[in-house]
């Protein structure tokens, strides 16, 4: 453990790079996969071809991606950009899924009621069916968020530096101290995400809150409803 | 596409494809080291999975136990488990069945839980007892969503194997670390080809296998409920 308290500020130092290449990879994974999480929601053909797609892209191993990924970016397979592309595709993976089923989940009566209150379809969008199904995005992003830190260290065998580093060098010099440092600050990394997105999520969506679960398993199965009462 | 190009024709070289090292070998360790992990991590997290499923007992502390699992980073745990017991195969394999545990688990309480509790009550009725509702109720209707969970845990398995071939000298994952090494692009790309078809193929056999398992009856309700849906929206409900 003395390591661990001699080497604090590498560790810090590879936290931040960690955070540089997940958030980044976090943030246009989500912003990508909404739109395409709506248009499956939207239209039946798209449906079936991007969770395919999606499918596929999340089968694939991410050691593989990660090497054959150049071929398409033309970036090098040990390049920092070439890992970010990677979460990214593995995040879209995750969230379009997710996303479509948040746009799913919205009851089309009160789609229908806000066109009938006079919502033009765009400010139905943002105002109403977005938010509504927030929540449920929301937990996509929970998982892509966990996942990519995770999953980022994995760049450290082609090169790239990230908390990674530390299993590959504890590895190599025999450091048992140093792995489960990297492995400890993996999982504060990304509890810490989590919290943060959580809190955020709560202030800018109040109706998250947990009364709402109830509400929405219970419309989602009138009939076990009733016979609670 | 040049480089996909010299990919192909080192996976086509022949001489990749005999003796020690070469592409069948690899491909065989790779899948029957999968297969004994699976069949391990399997045996540990069904029953566990099924049991909390049906007794609802410890399902705070098998999601809790399963998200925390999925935290973890493969490369630190296939690490930390080669330092303690040495390059060799050792290490992988009780990396590995630690990190195949949480979609197994996850998979096989979901698909317990995801059944009417009044098909349980109805069976139970019926004078099933717990064994009986377990065996002949329970799983065969979770049957899919187990399935999933298997699919999933399967997927990880051949990824990480792959990474494990950085701790260990087996797999497909060696062409690719050695390529790594001495910078030949194609060897990399050629493994890395040959891992993302054997992944593809793996998940398309499940996939399939997801479908077949589905019970009868339950198909036949599932079509029905498809169909009526969107043809009659809840407005008459509210």
């Amino acid at each position: 453990m003395n390591w661990i308290w001699s080497n604090l500020d590498r560790v810090g130092e590879l936290m931040l790079v960690h955070l540089a290449l997940s958030v980044p990879a976090i943030i246009l994974s989500f912003v990508v996969s909404v739109p395409i999480g709506w248009l499956a929601h939207r239209y039946r053909w798209a449906s079936g071809v991007l969770l395919s797609l999606c499918a596929l892209l999340y089968a694939i191993p991410s050691l593989a991606l990660l090497i054959a990924l150049p071929v398409f970016t033309g970036q090098r397979a040990t390049s920092p950009v070439n890992l970010v592309v990677a979460l990214t595709l593995y995040g879209i993976a995750v969230i379009v899924r997710t996303a479509a089923d948040a746009f799913d989940a919205v009851e089309r009566d009160v789609l229908q009621s806000a066109t009938a209150v006079g919502y033009s379809t765009a400010g139905r969008f943002w105002g109403v069916h977005l938010p509504l199904a927030g929540p449920v995005l929301l937990s996509g992003l929970r998982v892509v968020i966990v996942s990519t830190v995770s999953l980022a260290t994995v760049g450290a065998v082609t090169g790239v530096q990230s908390l990674g580093s530390l299993f590959t060098d504890g590895l190599q010099r025999g450091i048992q101290a140093e792995i489960i440092a990297g492995i400890l600050a993996t999982i504060v990394l990304a509890v810490v995400l989590d919290g943060l997105t959580v809190a955020v999520g709560r202030m800018v969506m109040p109706w998250s809150r947990p009364g709402m679960e109830a509400a929405r398993s219970s419309s989602a199965s009138p009939v076990e409803q009733a016979d609670a009462a | 596409m040049n480089l996909v190009l010299d990919a192909i024709a080192w996976i086509l070289d022949p001489t990749n494809w005999e003796g020690v090292g070469g592409i069948p070998q690899r491909l065989w360790e790779h899948l029957w080291i999968s297969a004994v992990i699976l069949l391990i991590a399997a045996a540990i997290a069904l029953p566990v999975g099924v049991l909390v499923g049906h007794t609802g007992r410890g399902r705070e502390a098998a999601v809790t136990v399963s998200g925390a699992l999925r935290a973890l980073p493969t490369l630190g745990v296939l690490s930390l488990f080669a330092l303690w017991l040495g390059i060799g195969l050792r290490a992988p394999i009780p990396a590995l069945v630690i990190l195949a545990i949480p979609p197994l688990l996850a998979g096989a309480y979901a698909g317990i839980e995801s059944i009417d509790r009044r098909i349980v009550d109805a069976a139970r009725a019926m004078g099933m007892n717990e064994r009986q509702i377990v065996g002949k109720v329970e799983v065969p209707l979770g049957l899919p969503i187990i399935v999933g969970g298997i699919r999933s845990a399967t997927l990880q398995i051949i990824a990480t194997a792959t990474l494990a071939a950085y701790v260990a000298d087996f797999g497909l994952g060696r062409f690719i670390f050695s390529g790594l090494k001495t910078r030949d692009y194609a060897e990399m790309l050629g493994g890395s080809i040959l891992v993302i078809v054997l992944a593809l193929v793996v998940d398309g056999a499940f996939a399939l296998t997801q479908r077949l398992v589905v019970p009868a009856g339950v198909r036949a309700t599932r079509f029905t409920e498809l169909r009526s849906r969107p043809a009659r929206p809840r407005a008459a409900v509210g």
